[in-house]
């Protein structure tokens, strides 16, 4: 059995006063499909953040690809790595925002070379010819040139996929890609992650459609103040939940 | 005036059957008894300008392009683009200090701001210029030892020029941190989150992703600084730095045309400060790239397709 590319043993996070993850353990293995479901408040956002140490971890361990992500172990110590370091291990992991975060000032071809060019070392040549691929494989290859003002909110999160596709991660994180878009949007950018699935892509999704959840989904993970409630077989957690607090969630959303 | 409104009326008078109606704008009287007004009052004070003797454009055209005057040009516009890129640097500094979680660091920061904006710019410059009366020597080396690596005389290094760029920048330093520092902090946290996530460095994600994003709002602001400054210099002349305004006094010491100079002295800022505006027109467009949905044509193209414009509308409305 190869090394999981996500593995949480009891992490711990709080802001202030305020547990918000109460030791998470969760396992996604290669090429799964992750989905984190809840109400707002139960730590999923942050947890996923804590991933990629976009928020650092106050107890327990989480490795990505056998690595520590924020951290370096020495004995029983976790030494705390500076930002060039952590910098260096976020190359490999893409991640998508609720609101875009596109840079923009600069053109949505600008947005995926920005990366590998300045980070990656890319020839701008390079860059650019992976990028107008990558744009087109998210349907916006017409687009490379427009600014993010000029894009809808559909066309502005597959640039922001596309951006961090370009450097190559081996597992992409989803922020709620979805919820700031217009109903008719969604479509469009649930397909890119679709076809991302199809193509093996490992996936940590935090999200509200459950309908994505139940199709795409490897593994479906519920959860609530800070703890994992239920996890497994997404058709089995999200349709004949074992959990009454499950239960109770779902009947809302749908 | 040229009817705007007829076109439309016209067309959707020929779509329905509605009566065509006249729309008679408001008559503003008000308006124009005030224009008339201070237009004849305008005119009055040109006349009595123009017929006072006192005011002697001889002497004012005898001296506008005097080489003393080019000379005093020189030194405030070196002294103005040296004062801001000193003031801008380490007002950039200061502003990072200020954003730093160190305490020790954003407390210095504040002690320099509050010294250098809380005092005087005309006490800071009579300060600096007469700094050698509180130390005799300048001396760089290890504190509390005799090691010494470098010893000068005060005089000989603080220059009134010197002393009057020391002052100009380290005063406009504590303004231009305040600017850059509110220029950084309205870029969106989660542009440098999305730059983090792509593996960029702090140094590098503020140098590509935050300040050229806090540069749209720092420039109006640092554009008012530099017209600010340009004038300020004017305050050196107590150090006789021999700026424009220091010559121009020389100058009327010793003719006594005090109003005629000051005449010569107003053109060349009013001059200069005009042609301050082209650079910032530049750089708010360089750095207004893709904030807005038209994209980004030249002021100059913008007055024209935004005429081309209006005019094709109003003949798509004609044509309907």
């Amino acid at each position: 059995m190869s090394t999981p590319m996500v593995r949480a043993e009891g992490v711990r996070k709080h802001f202030g006063r305020l547990d918000v993850l109460k030791g998470i353990d969760l396992t996604v293995e290669r090429g799964q499909v992750c989905c984190l479901l809840g109400p707002s408040g139960s730590g999923k956002s942050t947890f996923l953040r804590c991933i990629n140490h976009l928020e650092k971890v106050d107890g327990g361990r989480l490795t990505v690809d056998g690595e520590l992500v924020g951290h370096r172990q020495q004995g029983n110590r976790l030494h705390e790595l500076r930002e060039r370091e952590v910098a260096a291990r976020r190359r490999d992991i893409g991640m998508v925002f609720q609101r875009f975060n596109l840079f923009p000032h600069m053109t949505a071809l600008e947005n995926v070379t920005e990366a590998p060019v300045k980070v990656g070392g890319a020839s701008k040549a390079d860059a650019r010819e992976q990028a107008q691929l990558l744009l087109e494989q998210v349907g916006l290859g017409d687009r490379a040139h427009h600014y993010p003002a000029q894009l809808s909110g559909g066309q502005q999160q597959r640039v922001a996929i596309a951006r961090a596709l370009a450097m190559r991660p081996k597992l992409m994180l989803f922020d709620e890609p979805t919820s700031a878009l217009d109903p008719e949007l969604v479509g469009d950018v649930l397909d890119v992650m679709r076809q991302l699935a199809a193509d093996g892509m490992t996936m940590v999704v935090v999200t509200h459609e459950i309908g994505f959840a139940r199709e795409v989904g490897d593994t479906a993970v519920f959860m609530d103040e800070g703890v994992v409630v239920e996890a497994g077989d997404p058709r089995r957690v999200l349709v004949d939940p074992e959990q009454e607090r499950t239960r109770a969630f779902l009947s809302k959303v749908l | 005036m040229i009817d705007t409104t007829s076109p439309a009326a016209r067309a959707t008078g020929g779509a329905t059957s509605t009566p065509e109606l006249e729309i008679v704008p408001v008559r503003n009287h008000g308006r124009w008894i005030a224009a008339v007004a201070s237009l004849l009052a305008l005119v009055g004070l040109i006349g009595s300008l123009a017929k006072n003797d006192n005011l002697r454009w001889d002497v004012v055209g005898d001296y506008l392009f005097a080489d003393l005057i080019f000379d005093g040009l020189a030194t405030t516009l070196w002294l103005t683009a040296a004062a801001m890129v000193l003031g801008l640097a380490l007002g950039t500094l200061i502003a990072v200090m200020r954003l730093s979680s160190s305490p020790v660091l954003y407390g210095l920061a504040n002690a320099f701001v509050w010294v250098f904006r809380g005092t005087p710019l005309l006490v800071q410059i009579i300060f600096w210029g007469y700094a050698a009366a509180l130390y005799k020597y300048v001396k760089i080396g290890i504190p509390f030892t005799d090691v010494t690596f470098f010893q000068a005389e005060t005089n000989a290094l603080l220059t009134p020029a010197i002393a009057a760029l020391l002052a100009l920048g380290l005063n406009e330093a504590a303004y231009a941190s305040e600017i850059v520092r509110a220029g950084i902090q309205s870029v969106d946290p989660g542009q440098a989150e999305a730059a983090h996530s792509l593996g960029m460095r702090p140094a590098l994600t503020m140098r590509r992703i935050v300040l050229p994003q806090a540069m749209r709002v720092i420039i109006p602001p640092m554009g008012n600084e530099t017209i600010n400054m340009l004038k300020m210099t004017a305050l050196v002349s107590v150090i006789s730095a021999h700026d424009l305004m220091s010559n121009i006094q020389d100058v009327y010491a010793q003719n006594y045309q005090v109003i005629p100079m000051l005449v010569v002295a107003s053109i060349w800022y009013l001059a200069l400060v005009t042609l301050l505006g082209v650079p910032q027109a530049w750089l708010e467009r360089r750095y207004g790239r893709g904030t807005t949905r038209a994209g980004h044509a030249s002021p100059f193209r913008r007055l024209l397709g935004g005429t081309t414009e209006r005019l094709g509308k109003k003949n798509k409305e004609r044509n309907r």
